[in-house]
C-alpha cells in the first residue's frame, strides 16, 4: 500500500518558457486524486510563484513534491545567491526582479507573500552565496 | 436522461480503427478497442473534435432532419447567427428569414435577438457580481461541460444566465402561443445550430432544469435547402429581424465580448486555447479582468462543425453583413427579463478521480509512474490509448493490461523465443527426448502462439 507519492522536478535556469512546467503538472496529478478543490489552487498558486522565483533570481533548481491524504508538501531547493532579508522580501510589493523580468509582467513583488498567504506553513532557510530552500505545506 | 449524455455517435462499419480521433480529443475520452473507436461519455465534452478529424466520416453529429417539422402544427425557427455568415454576398437577414418562412415555418425568431438580452443582462452582472468576476461565458455548452469535469474552481465564475438560444426559445414560444392558440406540445420550437453540443444542450441542459428547444437542425442541412427560396424571397418581405451588430456578432469568437463595453475581458477560441486559458485562470494568473469569452470551435460559432463554410470566411462575412446595422435592436422589456437568469447550478463531476478514495488514487498514481517508466514513451496509440500514461492510467484501472503495449508484447515474445532456442539447442542430435523436455517445449509454444494471437486482436 503507498500511502505518499513523491515527485521530483528539475527547474530549468534562464528558460523562462519552461517555467510553469511543474506546478502544472502537480495540479493535473493532485486534481486525478480527488484532492479537495480548493487544496488544488493554493498548491498550483504557491508552486508556480515559487518555480517562477528559481528561474527569475537562482537559476533554477530542485523542487520535490510529497503528496499524501493528509497533506501537499512541497521543497524547493535553489544554489541562487540567497535572500539577505527574509522579511524584507516578504513584504509585498518588495521586488528585486531586473526590469526585462518586469517588461514580461512578473515581478511585482507579491512572489513571496502569495507563497505565505495560499499555503499553511511555509518555512524559509537561506544563506547568502549558497542557495535557498523554501518548505510549504497545504493541509487536505 | 443520463447526465453524460452527448451527441456523437460513431458509425462501426466506416470504423478502421485508426488513430487520428484518440489524438485529438482534448479530453482523452476515446479509446480504439476490438478495431473500433469508443467514446467515454463520462469525458466526453461534445467539441466536435473527433468529427471534424475523422478521415473517414464514422464519427458523427447527431440532430434532426427537416421532416421532424411534420411532428407539430406550428412551428417556429431559431436561426444562429452563424447561419447567415454562410452565404455569399447576403446583405440583408430578412431574406434569410423569409426563406425560412418559405421553407415552412409559421415563425421564426432570431437567436441574435436573445443574445442581446443576454448581453444586456451580462453587463448588469458585472457591475453587480464584482466578487464572481472575472465571469466566464456560458453560451457555449462544451465550455461548460469541460468546467463541469475538469475546473471545479472556475464553476463560481461561470456566468448564471441561459444561452441565448434558450432566451431565444422561451420567448419565441410565448410569442407561438399567444399567435397561435395552440397547447405547448403542438408547437415546434426548432434551432438551427451550427454544431452538435447544442443538441446535447437541448437534451441535457446546464443551468437550467429543462430546455424549450424541441428539436435541432444543422446548418449544413438548412444551407442547401434554403438557397432556392432564397433567391424568391422579393421585395414585399416581411420585417421578421429582432438584433443588430451586437446580436449578430455573438456568431464569432470575441463578438459576445463586444456587447460588453469594457475592454478588460479575454476571448479565447479553438478547444486547446480554451483549456489554456482555464488552467492559467485557475492560477490565477490574470488580474483584473471583468469578462473571460471562450469558445470551444476555432473562430467561435462560425467555426462549428454543422457548418458549410470555412470559419475565417464566414467570421469576414458576418462583419460585412452587420456595417449597417444598429447597435441593437432587442432590449429587455417587462418580464422578458425573467427567461435570461440559470434556475439550476452547475455541480461539479469528478470524472478523471483515479480512485474511488485518496488512498486507492495515492496507490494508482504510484502505480501509473512505475508503469510509466516502463513502457516505451512514444504514444503511438497502438494500443488504443492516446498516450502511454493513457494506457497505464487504464491498466490500474483495470481496463487494459501491459499485453496491451506492442513494444511490451514483442519484448516478451523475444524472451520466450530465446528460451525455446536455449532449451532446443541443447538437445544433441540422439538424446532421447524424455517427457519434460518435451511438455516444456509445448508448453513455451502455446505462450508464443497465445502472445501473436493478442497482436492480431483489434484487426478488422
Amino acid at each position: 500500500m503507498d500511502d505518499k507519492i513523491v515527485f521530483t522536478y528539475d527547474v530549468p535556469a534562464d528558460d523562462f518558457s519552461r517555467a510553469g512546467e511543474a506546478s502544472s503538472d502537480v495540479k493535473s496529478k493532485l486534481k486525478q486524486l480527488g484532492t479537495p478543490p480548493d487544496a488544488v489552487r493554493k498548491v498550483a498558486i504557491a508552486m508556480y510563484e515559487g518555480e517562477i522565483n528559481m528561474v527569475i533570481h537562482a537559476n533554477g533548481g530542485t523542487i520535490t513534491v510529497e503528496i499524501s491524504p493528509r497533506q501537499v508538501r512541497m521543497v524547493l531547493r535553489d544554489r541562487g545567491p540567497g535572500i539577505p532579508d527574509v522579511d524584507l522580501a516578504m513584504q509585498e510589493g518588495y521586488s528585486t526582479a531586473p526590469d526585462e523580468i518586469r517588461n514580461l509582467g512578473f515581478g511585482a513583488g507579491m512572489g513571496l507573500p502569495n507563497m505565505k498567504k495560499y499555503t499553511d506553513e511555509m518555512h524559509i532557510e537561506t544563506e547568502l552565496g549558497v542557495g535557498t530552500t523554501i518548505t510549504m505545506t497545504v493541509n487536505l | 436522461m443520463d447526465k453524460f449524455y452527448h451527441s456523437v455517435h460513431l458509425e462501426p462499419d466506416l470504423c478502421k480503427g485508426c488513430i487520428n480521433c484518440i489524438k485529438r480529443c482534448p479530453t482523452q475520452a476515446i479509446r480504439v478497442r476490438d478495431g473500433k473507436a469508443r467514446i467515454n461519455a463520462r469525458f466526453c465534452i461534445d467539441c466536435g473534435e473527433c468529427i471534424r478529424v475523422c478521415p473517414h466520416h464514422a464519427k458523427q453529429a447527431v440532430y434532426d432532419k427537416i421532416d421532424v417539422l411534420k411532428q407539430y402544427e406550428y412551428t417556429v425557427a431559431l436561426p444562429a447567427p452563424s447561419l447567415y455568415s454562410q452565404f455569399n454576398s447576403l446583405d440583408d437577414v430578412e431574406i434569410v428569414l423569409n426563406a425560412l418562412l418559405y421553407l415552412g415555418f409559421d415563425d421564426v425568431y432570431e437567436v441574435s435577438a436573445g443574445a442581446e438580452l443576454v448581453s444586456e443582462a451580462t453587463r448588469r452582472y458585472l457591475t453587480e457580481h464584482e466578487e464572481n468576476l472575472p465571469a466566464i461565458s456560458t453560451a457555449c455548452p462544451t465550455v461548460v461541460r469541460l468546467i463541469r469535469v475538469k475546473f471545479p474552481n472556475l464553476i463560481p465564475n461561470l456566468l448564471p444566465l441561459n444561452p441565448p438560444v434558450e432566451v431565444a426559445a422561451r420567448l419565441a414560444l410565448m410569442r407561438a402561443m399567444e399567435k397561435s392558440g395552440l397547447p405547448r406540445e403542438k408547437i415546434g420550437i426548432v434551432f438551427i445550430s451550427p454544431c452538435p453540443a447544442k443538441y446535447t444542450y437541448t437534451k441535457m441542459p446546464l443551468g437550467t432544469a429543462k430546455s424549450e428547444v424541441d428539436c435541432v437542425l444543422a446548418i449544413k442541412d438548412v444551407y442547401q435547402l434554403l438557397l432556392p427560396y432564397m433567391k424568391v424571397v422579393g421585395q414585399d418581405r416581411e420585417e421578421l429581424a429582432l438584433s443588430g451588430k451586437i446580436g449578430i456578432s455573438w456568431g464569432r469568437s470575441g463578438g459576445e465580448a463586444s456587447g460588453l463595453f469594457t475592454d478588460n475581458y479575454l476571448a479565447a477560441d479553438g478547444i486547446e486555447n480554451v483549456i489554456r486559458v482555464l488552467e492559467d485562470m485557475e492560477d490565477q494568473k490574470f488580474t483584473q479582468l471583468k469578462f473571460v469569452e471562450l469558445n470551444a470551435c476555432n473562430g467561435g460559432c462560425v467555426g462549428g462543425v454543422l457548418t458549410v463554410e470555412n470559419p475565417y470566411v464566414a467570421e469576414a462575412k458576418l462583419q460585412r453583413l452587420r456595417k449597417y446595422m444598429p447597435v441593437s435592436k432587442s432590449h429587455i422589456e417587462g418580464a422578458q427579463g425573467s427567461v435570461v437568469p440559470w434556475d439550476a447550478q452547475v455541480e461539479f463531476e469528478p470524472v478523471f478521480h483515479l480512485g474511488n478514495n485518496m488512498m486507492q488514487s495515492l496507490t494508482r498514481l504510484n502505480q501509473v509512474e512505475r508503469l510509466c517508466k516502463r513502457l516505451p514513451g512514444l504514444d503511438c496509440g497502438s494500443c488504443g490509448a492516446p498516450t502511454c500514461k493513457a494506457l497505464a492510467e487504464d491498466i490500474v484501472r483495470g481496463d487494459r493490461s501491459e499485453k496491451d503495449c506492442i513494444y511490451f508484447l514483442r519484448d516478451s515474445l523475444h524472451k520466450l523465443s530465446d528460451e525455446v532456442a536455449a532449451l532446443v539447442l541443447g538437445w544433441g542430435a540422439d538424446d532421447k527426448r524424455d517427457r519434460e523436455s518435451v511438455r516444456i517445449l509445448k508448453e513455451y509454444m502455446q505462450r508464443i502462439s497465445d502472445e501473436m494471437a493478442l497482436l492480431d486482436r483489434g484487426k478488422p
